[in-house]
């Protein structure tokens, strides 16, 4: 089965913290932080994108993987803040990594999992043998409406994984998906910002379909917690991924590496994969990874993964995404921040 | 100002990859690629070069009485870069919370340019990074 | 080859000329032309229109048509020259080729630019035409812009001052008090200019030249038949012009303007003079830093030397050599196809003795520079009188 051949990731250097929105909307900023278990998120700069994110992260993954990016026979880029309406952004990505024109190439969007079911079609295109190497990218600017909950997790970055069977640095045991008609989540065309179904997106929603699929991934594998080093799940907040690894039996140590919602956000169809990502970058040969990811709507793909020898010589053409993510850090007030997401009203 | 489609795509492999030239004949590098060289004239053949985006900032300037197409995005810095294989380059140089110097290390990055108003196109481009 | 004299010279007031329109301001400097000359409009063999954009400042192109329609010029042939903002130096030189060929006796080269009737980043974004679009203006860089690249590394790598700009604007706007034909008849001081708004840093609003209306006029004609029109006729002794890369960036050096130092080696030449020939000259100060290029890539000083010798007034008038004695682009105003031509017209009066309260004294041989673009084209001339 295929693996994963390389990786790349990005995240915004601006951060704006949980204070400076609660602050606006007269909330109680600690109990927000402990309540979400988040302390700031990343905002993209007025020249930033689901689209150049993307392209970031996938220029960062052609240069770990180490392949020519003329190699590369499909892009997916998963994203609920697809830049147009009617255009892919996997174009933009595939052009910018100059992949030539014999790519498949589509727009994905489910909600918070488009990236890993991008990776999850890569995955087939390749084993089918009809592709080399697939790239799928999960990226995104999403935003939350200005003093919904949302607001303090709604952030913006991206990662991008490059799935082979050669030279893989770490192979793909097995993948399922656990998949419902769910309305915990959504945003209508043309609208700004996405509707939620308040609590309703805890226990049908991501608690579900996390466990759902987690459990389908351990009875198709044998698997079982204890066997994996790490694990990641979708972070919509801090608090939840906490408490789904709890139910599932994983513990704090596990999940450490690839818990980011706290210092940059949901990044949304970003989010598991630079979980994952952050994982790997720490992850040594032999050690196995789960990673299950959430998308509204809904549904959950899950994935076991081994890391394998070949992740030790392509280390130092990597850029660590806890590195990506402290260095150049710039804190924006809110009006800063409304005004980066174009969200003063001119007219 | 409103252009073309077309006139961002003829453009593009520059314009996201620092796509230029190189005349066989001389060996001098060009960014954005020239017809014909500056040197040899028209006994020159151009092949194309892809340049690594990494360079130095030669002069910068922080414009902040910008045209009409970037009246959001002001005040923004513009660099001189010169290219590691030669060729000097303006560009944008993105905010990282450091200020541009001249001799200042830069790194090719991806953004936006500029967004044609509600509807029209989205123009994205190379920009400069300044990493030390 | 025949010598060439310029018999007659016209000028609006430059400013924000808000009652007149294109036709008004290029009738205006033609007829004072042309009485000048003591002609009438029936003379006139041949017109050079020069002017930048007037399609993007007023909607208007085939513009010479209409200046030759306007004067009266009946059914001559009449030619736009453009060259950004040295489009009125280079119609000035297609006239002189005109005449010195010995195909046409009488000349009329006009320069105008209507700006005002856009808003100002309109005129800004026309202005910027001059620039590569594709690689220049579609990423935001202004002319200011690129000039403000010019200078900071001109101050990075010799030393020169935000004070040595400002100090160019200073002595500029002491000699527009002087023209009444000058947008600003205002002294300024050095703190104003260092106070005032940042535009494209180093570069403040006041090292600036301004938006401008306005038009000028000159007439000429072999030197052989000169005396016939005016008894001080100006014998035009070298026109020279250059070019380089549009693009700034693209130069082998940013700190000096290649196309000024080859037109201007090749003007020296043609007159036979030396820079320390010269008593008056009016060059290119579109904005502070680009005099201070001129005054070293003309020779006048060495590279990297001009701000210093300009701060210490070495360049006012009547000290050691009187440079823009008009106010210059940035204190008489800059209707960009109109400089080049406005440009003769004031050496034209200096070395006639005309120049009233600004006259240089004992001014014999003069000199205009004008460029386009950040360097693109530079256009010299060199001027004697004739007696």
């Amino acid at each position: 089965m295929s693996g994963i051949v390389g990786y790349g990731a990005h995240v915004p250097i601006y951060r704006i913290k949980t204070e400076d929105i609660a602050r606006i909307w007269g909330e109680d900023a600690e109990s927000i932080k402990k309540g979400l278990n988040i302390k700031e998120k990343s905002v993209p700069s007025r020249d930033e994108d689901a689209a150049t994110i993307a392209v970031e992260a996938a220029r960062r993954a052609v240069k770990h993987a180490g392949i020519k990016a003329t190699e590369i026979g499909a892009v997916y880029v998963g994203s609920e803040s697809h830049p147009y309406a009617v255009k892919p952004t996997a174009t933009v990505v595939t052009q910018a990594i100059e992949a030539g024109n014999k790519v498949m190439c589509a727009d994905l969007e489910f909600a918070c999992k488009a990236g890993t079911a991008g990776i999850q079609m890569a995955m087939g295109l390749v084993d089918s043998g009809m592709i080399k190497y697939g790239m799928s990218v999960g990226s995104d600017t999403s935003q939350g409406r200005p003093g919904d909950a949302l607001e303090y997790t709604a952030s913006a970055g991206g990662a991008a994984f490059i799935i082979g069977k050669n030279d893989v640095i770490a192979n793909i045991i097995k993948t399922v998906s656990y998949t419902s008609d769910t309305p915990d989540f959504w945003r209508r065309e043309g609208a700004s910002f996405p509707s939620h179904g308040g609590r309703f997106t805890g226990e049908p929603g991501y608690f579900r379909h996390i466990t759902g699929a987690t459990k389908m991934l351990f009875e198709e594998t044998g698997l079982k917690p204890s066997d994996f080093d790490y694990a990641v799940f979708h972070q919509p907040n801090g608090k939840f991924p906490i408490n789904v690894s709890t139910q599932l039996g994983f513990d704090m140590k596990q999940i450490e590496p690839g818990l980011l919602t706290p210092i940059i956000g949901n990044t949304y169809s970003g989010s598991s994969m630079l979980g994952l990502a952050a994982t790997l970058d720490i992850a040594k040969p032999g050690q196995k990874i789960l990673v299950t990811s959430f998308g509204s709507g809904a549904g959950s793909d899950s994935f076991a993964i081994e890391v394998t020898e070949g992740i030790e010589s392509k280390r130092s053409r990597l850029d660590l995404v806890r590195s990506i993510i402290e260095k150049h850090k710039k804190y924006i007030d809110y009006s800063e921040y409304l005004k980066d997401r174009d969200s003063i009203k001119k007219t | 100002m409103e252009r073309s489609s077309a006139s961002l795509w003829r453009k593009i492999r520059s314009r996201y990859n620092l796509v230029g030239n190189t005349c066989e004949n001389c060996n001098a590098n060009y960014f954005p690629p020239r017809i014909v060289c500056r040197n040899c004239g028209r006994k020159s053949k151009m092949v194309e070069k892809q340049y690594k985006g990494d360079g130095e900032i030669y002069s910068f300037t922080k414009i902040r009485v910008p045209p009409d197409t970037f009246k959001d995005e002001a005040p923004y810095d513009i660099g001189i870069v010169k290219l590691e294989e030669g060729p000097m380059v303006e560009g944008h140089i993105i905010e990282n919370g450091i200020e541009p110097k001249i001799g200042g290390k830069v790194r090719v990055r991806f953004r936006k340019m500029y967004v044609d108003g509600d509807e029209g196109l989205i123009y994205y481009h190379y920009k400069f990074e300044q990493i030390g | 080859m025949r010598d060439v004299a310029i018999v007659g010279v016209g000028l609006t007031k430059f400013g924000e000329r808000w009652s007149s329109g294109l036709k008004e301001l290029m009738a205006e400097a033609g007829i004072m032309a042309l009485e000048d000359a003591k002609i009438t409009s029936n003379d006139v063999e041949m017109l050079y229109g020069g002017t930048m954009a007037p399609g993007r400042f007023t909607g208007q192109e085939h513009v010479a048509a209409l200046m030759a329609d306007q004067l009266g010029f009946k059914n001559i042939p009449a030619v736009r020259i453009e060259n950004a903002c040295a489009s009125g130096g280079s119609a000035l030189r297609q006239g002189y080729i005109a005449v010195a060929s010995g195909i046409h006796d009488v000349v009329v080269v006009g320069g105008v630019e209507k700006m005002t009737d856009v808003t100002s980043s309109e005129a800004s974004t026309a202005l910027g035409g001059a620039g590569d679009q594709e690689w220049e203006l579609f990423q935001g860089i202004t002319f200011p812009g690129l000039y403000a690249l010019i200078a900071n590394r001109h101050m990075h790598d010799y030393g020169t001052t935000e004070e040595m700009l400002a100090s160019v604007a200073v002595k500029n706007h002491d000699n527009a008090v002087k023209n009444q034909f000058a947008q600003f008849r205002k002294k300024i001081t050095i703190d104003e200019v260092l106070n005032s708004k940042i535009v494209s840093d180093p570069l403040k609003l006041l090292d600036c030249s301004p938006i401008s209306d306005g038009a000028a006029a000159v007439v000429l004609v072999p030197l052989e038949k000169a005396r016939k029109f005016n008894d001080t006729p100006i014998k035009i002794v070298a026109s020279a012009q250059a070019t380089d890369t549009l693009r700034l960036a693209e130069r082998d050096s940013i700190t000096e303007l290649k196309a000024t130092k080859i037109a201007a080696a090749k003007a020296y030449e043609q007159a036979k003079v030396q820079p320390k020939d010269i008593n008056v000259v009016e060059v290119h100060d579109c904005f502070t830093i680009a005099e201070i290029l001129a005054m070293e890539d003309l020779g006048f000083y060495q590279k990297g030397k001009a701000g210093k010798a300009i701060l210490d007034g070495e360049t006012a008038l009547n000290s050691k050599l009187s440079v823009n004695t008009s106010g210059g682009l940035k204190g008489c105003g800059h209707p960009v196809g109109a400089t080049g031509v406005k440009q003769a017209v004031e050496i034209v009066w200096q070395l006639r003795g005309d120049a009233k309260d600004r006259q240089v004294n004992g001014a014999n041989v003069g000199m205009t520079h004008n460029v386009g673009g950040s360097g693109s084209t530079a256009v010299v001339h060199i001027y004697k009188r004739a007696d």
